[in-house]
């Protein structure tokens, strides 16, 4: 690991002008995974500035029943927060189907939307990666690529993005605020990953040297009933292969409103709006849920050893929506 | 002048504070183990997978390997050392040593920390992925095997262990609630 100089950030605005000094710095946070990079030599800062004590913890019901999120909350206190369960409890489920217990108590929001992908070759520094390497070559289009990207890649990249809290705050139109040297600003949750094309090694919108300070999440009555469902290559403890997050409200059998996102199938949470279009108005039936999995499916381009998570996506949203639509008509 | 990249720090593990200069990339596991000589934390796979290395900071888990020290300042560090109440067993240290819960017993401090602070998660109402309805007025859910074994699976056993870990799990739990 390189050496590198450490400081405490006291106050917000301390922080960003701490980074701002440093031109290899980053903010930590709870460091699982920097700090993880770092020791494999991916990540190699000159400075860390220490973010975990800012006074940006805890979660709050605003006014019109949405929630802010602070940044430095960790994983756990967000995942057991009462109005987290009762108000999205998909949130809830997606952060405890990621990571383990001691890993979800450190890790932290702002640093959970920052986490780099799983991608084998961008992890081995002994192998071309764009992301890691701009230009160097993406080895996993021809190589090992069973978990990386059906939808949004391009010839650049087909890593996925690895978060299972962001596909839930996909679902539900979360916006990140953040703070700069220059000032506060925000951006949509939509807006926050921008598409791979040929600058995968570009991972978010935010500007040079921005702090995450909070994720909002819009009131959303439909969000009371919602689920995430993850699968993985073992029962606990791993990366999804495929998983969703959805909520769903019917009214006299039909569908009034619908959320749908998907994780572990392209660079960013993929908030699945074709699937939604064709399901809101539509009857509240399995034939009405695969159709929808179908239009959002339709784009997918799958590798040679990828293709199962086709059919695994569209098994998801038809089993999930079915089961919150049966636990509406009780 | 260049930024240093050494720190002084006090840690504060199983209730007494230590001074000590550390190079800023030194992992809370290696201070424990090198600088301070708490070997009972061990070092598994150094990449926060395995949980051999887990401690308890302000009484919460986490993986010492993946903390750095100079971040862990400030933090009520509790390593397996300091689980036991002087010769006294901690209720899951009896339950592991009776029950058979380890065979080569590498992984056992991290699995017995972890153990403390699952029953303690659960006590205070904290759901899991094995939680079938998370909203906060659902039943309490028993802290049963599918539980144990979900809210444990940070800890890796490379002997298999598992089965006689989630016995010992379960009975100390049981065990916790008679006495408390």
């Amino acid at each position: 690991m390189k050496e590198f100089a450490y400081s405490r950030a006291t106050g917000v605005e301390e922080a960003v002008s701490l980074l701002a000094g440093g031109s290899e710095a980053r903010f930590l946070g709870g460091g699982t995974n920097l700090v993880d990079l770092m020791k494999s030599g991916v990540e190699a800062p000159d400075l860390l500035v220490d973010v975990r004590g800012l006074p940006l913890g805890g979660v709050e019901v605003t006014a019109d029943g949405g929630l802010v999120i602070g940044a430095t909350t960790t994983n756990s206190d967000l995942a057991v927060h009462p109005e987290v369960r009762r108000r999205f409890p998909a949130l809830s489920q997606a952060v405890l189907a990621g990571a383990s217990g001691q890993l979800r108590n450190v890790a932290t929001v702002g640093g959970n939307l920052l986490q780099r992908t799983r991608c084998g070759y961008f992890a081995d520094t002994s192998r071309p990666c764009n992301k890691r390497v701009p230009g160097s070559g993406c080895p996993a289009i021809e190589g090992e690529h069973h978990n990386h990207a059906i939808l949004g890649w391009s010839d650049h990249c087909v890593a996925t993005n690895p978060s299972d809290m962001g596909v839930a705050l996909a679902a539900f139109d979360a916006v990140v605020s953040y703070e700069t040297v220059d000032g506060p600003g925000e951006l949509p949750l939509a807006e926050f990953y921008p598409a791979v094309g040929d600058t995968p090694h570009v991972e978010t919108a935010l500007p040079a040297g921005a702090l995450i300070t909070a994720v909002t999440l819009p009131a959303a009555p439909v969000a009371a009933r919602s689920r995430y469902r993850k699968v993985r290559e073992r029962a606990s403890y791993a990366f999804a292969t495929g998983s969703l997050a959805a909520a769903l409200d019917v009214r006299d059998g039909v569908v009034h409103e619908v959320r749908i996102a998907f994780g572990a199938v392209a660079s960013r949470p993929w908030r699945a709006r074709a699937a939604e279009l064709s399901l809101t108005g539509a009857p509240a039936t399995a034939e009405s849920f695969a159709a929808a999995a179908d239009a959002e499916l339709a784009a997918a381009k799958p590798l040679a050893h990828n293709g199962y998570k086709i059919p695994l996506l569209r098994n998801l949203v038809v089993s999930v929506l079915t089961e919150l639509a049966e636990e509406a008509a009780r | 002048m260049p930024p240093t990249t050494r720190s002084d720090i006090s840690l504060r593990v199983n209730g007494e504070t230590h001074v000590l200069t550390v190079d800023n990339r030194t992992t809370l596991l290696d201070a424990l183990r090198e600088n301070l000589g708490l070997t009972g934390t061990k070092k598994g796979c150094d990449h926060g997978q395995c949980g051999a290395c887990t401690v308890l900071a302000d009484g919460r888990r986490a993986v010492s390997c993946l903390q750095l020290a100079v971040a862990a300042e400030g933090s009520d560090i509790t390593t397996i050392e300091g689980i036991a109440d002087g010769e006294d067993l901690h209720p899951v240290q009896e339950a592991f040593l009776e029950l058979d819960g380890y065979q080569c017993g590498y992984c056992t401090p991290g699995q017995i920390c972890s153990a403390v602070a699952v029953i303690k998660e659960h006590a205070a109402g904290w759901p899991s992925a094995a939680t079938a309805d998370v909203r906060p007025d659902a039943e309490p859910v028993p802290l049963d095997a599918a539980e144990i074994r979900e809210r444990m699976s940070g800890n890796l056993c490379r002997c298999g262990a598992y089965t006689a870990i989630v016995r010992a799990v379960a009975r100390a739990s049981d065990e916790t609630k008679v006495t408390a």
